[in-house]
C-alpha cells in the first residue's frame, strides 16, 4: 500500500478553498498587498512568512473579515467573502495576543462561540469537553486567563478557535510569545492538531524555523508581493531568487558571472585571478550575465588537504569558528578577501576537533551542490 | 518603615492641616451643645436628633438623591457611549470637533452652563423641578465619564473585540459581552464621579431648580446665608460621613482585587 502523497497545489482538478484573485489592498497611500494571486487547499497547513511590514498579517485580517480588499476579490469554497462580515465567516481566529476574555473562566471562552449559535446546552458541553481534552486544559477548565501559564493560555487560544469547527483556522503568530523550548514542542502539538482536527490552518510568522517545521506550503512575502510559493524543502533546497535564499536559513552568496560550458553546465567567473567555479542549473543563463550563486554552509565541506576529485574547491583560512553543540560554523576567508562559511556536524569530541583559528584549509562543493540566481 | 525626614514632615503636615482644618472644626462644633456656632457650650448630639424631624432638609435631601442617582446614571450611558465612538469610531467626518466639544463642558463655567440650560428649559417651556436639574447634570457629567471612560478604551486591547466578533458576535454583543463587563470598573467610577459631582453641585441646579424642588446644596446655602445653625454643621459632618465611608470602600475593594490578581499571576508562572 503506498500512502498517497499529499500536494494537491501539484493536482490541476483540484479546487482552492481560498483563492486570491489579483487582491490589492491600501492603506492611504502605502500599499500593504500588492496584486496578489493565490490558492490554497484544504487541509493544508499555510505559512505566510516574511519581514514585519511585508503584508503578511493584513492578508489574514483579510481571511478573517477586519480588512476588505482595496482591489480584486477573495473567494472562500468558490464564494465571494468580501460582503460576509467576520461574524458570519466559517473562519476562526487565534490572536497572536491570544486576546482571551479576561472575565471569563477557561471553559466559558471556549464556550463562547459555541453559545453564539444557540445550540443545546448539552451540545456545547460535549464540544468544550472535546477541546479541552484536546488541548489537555481539563484541570483549568474553571480557571481564569490570568491564573494560567503562557503556554496554557496560548491552547486555551487555540481551543477556542477550533470550538466552532472553522472551515479555515487563521493562526497570526500563535507562537511568538512563547520561549524557544515551549515554541517547538508546540509547533508539533500545533501538527498534531490540524491533522486530527483536518481543518485547514493558515499561519503568519516571521520566524522561518517555524514556518519550516509545521507547514506543507511556505509563501515568502515582501513588500506586499509573493516572492515564492512551494514547498519547505524546495524554498529551502531550490530558492527562486537571492531574497528568498537569505532569509530562509545561513547562504553563502557569490556574485559571478555566467558563461555556459555544455548543456546545463556554467563556469562562474566571481573573482580576478580566481579559477572560475564549475556549476550545473536548471536555470538558464547567456553568455556573460550577472547571476548568484546561493551555497548552503552545510554543503559546503572543509578538508586539510585539497580534495582529489571535487567539482570546485577554494583554498582559504579559517577566521572564525562559531561553535553551536551539535554543529560547527567555519568562517573562511580566501586569499581574495571573500568569506564562505562552512558547517560540520560535531561527530567528535571538541577537543579532537581538525581545525582552529588561522588553520589554512580546503573548501569544496559539488556542481549541484548550489543554487544559480540571476537576482 | 523609612523616618520621613524633617523637611518631609514638615511639608506633610501643612499639605494635611492646609486640607483638613476647616472640616475637623466643622465636625467639632456639629457636636456643639450651644446654639451659636462659634461658642463651645459641651458636648452634644442633639443637633442631629433635630435635623432628622426637619422636614424641608428631609425634603432636599430626597431630591438630591432622586437628581443624583438619575442624572449619574443618563450620564454614564451616554458618556460612554460617546467614548466608545470617540476611540472606536475610527476617522470620521468631524471626530477632531467632537471630540473637542464633548470636553467643552468641562472648561465652561458653570454659571454659564446653567444659564444656557435655564434659557433652553424656558425656551421650551419645560416647568422647572427634578426633571429640570436631572437633565442639566446630565449634560455636564457625561464629559466626565466620556473622559474617564475613553482613557479606559484606549488601553482596550482591540483584539479582544475582534475575537468577539470572529466567534459570531454581532458590534452590539461584542459590547455587551465581551467590552463592557471588562471596563466596567471605569464606566462604575464614572458613574461614581457624575453622583458625586452632581450631589454637590450648588450653581447649575440653583439655575435649574424651580420651587418645587430644591437639593441640599441649595438648601444650605440659602440657610446658611440667614447665619450658620449647628444643625447644617450636623448634616455637613453626615454627608462628609458618606463621601468618607464610600471613598475608602473603593479603595479597598480595588486595592484587594490588585492584590488577589498579582498572587493568582505569580502562582500561574510558578505551577
Amino acid at each position: 500500500m503506498t500512502i498517497p502523497v499529499f500536494e494537491p497545489w501539484n493536482d490541476p482538478e483540484a479546487k482552492p478553498l481560498i483563492q486570491f484573485q489579483n487582491v490589492t489592498k491600501r492603506f492611504g497611500e502605502f500599499t500593504a498587498i500588492d496584486d496578489l494571486t493565490l490558492g490554497i487547499y484544504e487541509r493544508e497547513f499555510f505559512a505566510l512568512l516574511g519581514p514585519s511590514g511585508c503584508g503578511k498579517t493584513t492578508m489574514m485580517r483579510m481571511l478573517a473579515g477586519f480588512e476588505t480588499p482595496t482591489d480584486g476579490k477573495i473567494y472562500l469554497s468558490g464564494q465571494d467573502i468580501a460582503p460576509v462580515p467576520p461574524n458570519k465567516r466559517l473562519v476562526n481566529m487565534m490572536f497572536q495576543s491570544y486576546a482571551l476574555f479576561p472575565h471569563l473562566s477557561i471553559w466559558d471562552n471556549i464556550a463562547f462561540g459555541l453559545k453564539r449559535e444557540n445550540k443545546p446546552k448539552h451540545d456545547i458541553e460535549e464540544r468544550v469537553q472535546e477541546m479541552l481534552r484536546l488541548t489537555r486544559l481539563e484541570k483549568f477548565a474553571r480557571r481564569k486567563p490570568h491564573q494560567i501559564s503562557g503556554g496554557q493560555r496560548q491552547r486555551v487560544a487555540l481551543a477556542r478557535s477550533l470550538a466552532k469547527a472553522p472551515k479555515l483556522l487563521l493562526l497570526d503568530e500563535p507562537l511568538g510569545a512563547l520561549d524557544k523550548k515551549l515554541r517547538q514542542d508546540t509547533q508539533f502539538e500545533l501538527m498534531d492538531i490540524q491533522e486530527k482536527t483536518g481543518t485547514t490552518f493558515v499561519i503568519v510568522t516571521h520566524d522561518q524555523e517555524e514556518a519550516m517545521t509545521v507547514a506543507s506550503r511556505v509563501a515568502v512575502m515582501d513588500n506586499g508581493k509573493l516572492v515564492q510559493v512551494a514547498t519547505p524543502d524546495r524554498i529551502y533546497e531550490n530558492p527562486n531568487s537571492v531574497y528568498v535564499a537569505d532569509f530562509i536559513g545561513d547562504v553563502n552568496i557569490i556574485e559571478g558571472t555566467a558563461k555556459p560550458t555544455g548543456p546545463d553546465q556554467y563556469d562562474i567567473t566571481w573573482k580576478e585571478g580566481a579559477e572560475p567555479l564549475n556549476v550545473k542549473s536548471q536555470n538558464s543563463f547567456s553568455d556573460g550575465q550577472t547571476c548568484h550563486l546561493a551555497i548552503r554552509p552545510e554543503k559546503v565541506t572543509i578538508s586539510a588537504d585539497k580534495p582529489a576529485d571535487a567539482d570546485n574547491a577554494v583554498q582559504g583560512r579559517v577566521l572564525d569558528i562559531a561553535y553551536l553543540g551539535n554543529i560547527s560554523t567555519y568562517h573562511v576567508e580566501l586569499p581574495t578577501g571573500a568569506v564562505i562559511k562552512a558547517q560540520t556536524a560535531n561527530t567528535r569530541r571538541i577537543a579532537r576537533r581538525a581545525f582552529t583559528w588561522e588553520d589554512p584549509v580546503w573548501l569544496s562543493w559539488t556542481a549541484t551542490a548550489g543554487v544559480l540566481l540571476a537576482e | 518603615m523609612n523616618r520621613l525626614s524633617w523637611f518631609n514632615t514638615v511639608s506633610l503636615t501643612l499639605g494635611f492641616a492646609f486640607l483638613y482644618i476647616p472640616m475637623v472644626i466643622l465636625i467639632i462644633f456639629s457636636f456643639n451643645e450651644s446654639k451659636l456656632v462659634t461658642v463651645w457650650g459641651g458636648f452634644s448630639a442633639k443637633w442631629y436628633g433635630e435635623l432628622l424631624q426637619n422636614e424641608s432638609f428631609l425634603q432636599a435631601a430626597w431630591v438630591t438623591l432622586k437628581v443624583a442617582v438619575l442624572s449619574s446614571t443618563l450620564a454614564t450611558v451616554l458618556g460612554t457611549m460617546a467614548a466608545y465612538v470617540l476611540v472606536r469610531g475610527g476617522r470620521f467626518l468631524g471626530r477632531t470637533l467632537f471630540s473637542g466639544m464633548i470636553y467643552a463642558p468641562l472648561v465652561m463655567p458653570e454659571v454659564i452652563t446653567g444659564l444656557s440650560l435655564l434659557l433652553l428649559f424656558i425656551g421650551i417651556g419645560l416647568d422647572r423641578g427634578v426633571m429640570t436639574i436631572v437633565l442639566a447634570h446630565t449634560t455636564f457629567a457625561m464629559c466626565y465619564v466620556s473622559v474617564v471612560v475613553s482613557s479606559r478604551l484606549i488601553t482596550f486591547d482591540r483584539s479582544l473585540e475582534e475575537a468577539a466578533l470572529d466567534l459570531g458576535c454581532s458590534q452590539a454583543e461584542a459590547f455587551r459581552l465581551v467590552t463592557l463587563p471588562i471596563i466596567a470598573p471605569a464606566v462604575i467610577s464614572g458613574w461614581l464621579l457624575a453622583f458625586t459631582l452632581s450631589l454637590d453641585d450648588l450653581v447649575i441646579a440653583s439655575f435649574t431648580a424651580g420651587p418645587s424642588a430644591t437639593t441640599l446644596p441649595i438648601k444650605i446655602f440659602s440657610a446658611v446665608r440667614l447665619g450658620v445653625s449647628p444643625e447644617i454643621n450636623a448634616l455637613s459632618t453626615i454627608m462628609i460621613g458618606i463621601v468618607t465611608v464610600g471613598v475608602v470602600t473603593a479603595s479597598l475593594v480595588t486595592k484587594r482585587q490588585m492584590v488577589r490578581q498579582r498572587r493568582d499571576e505569580q502562582n500561574a508562572e510558578r505551577s
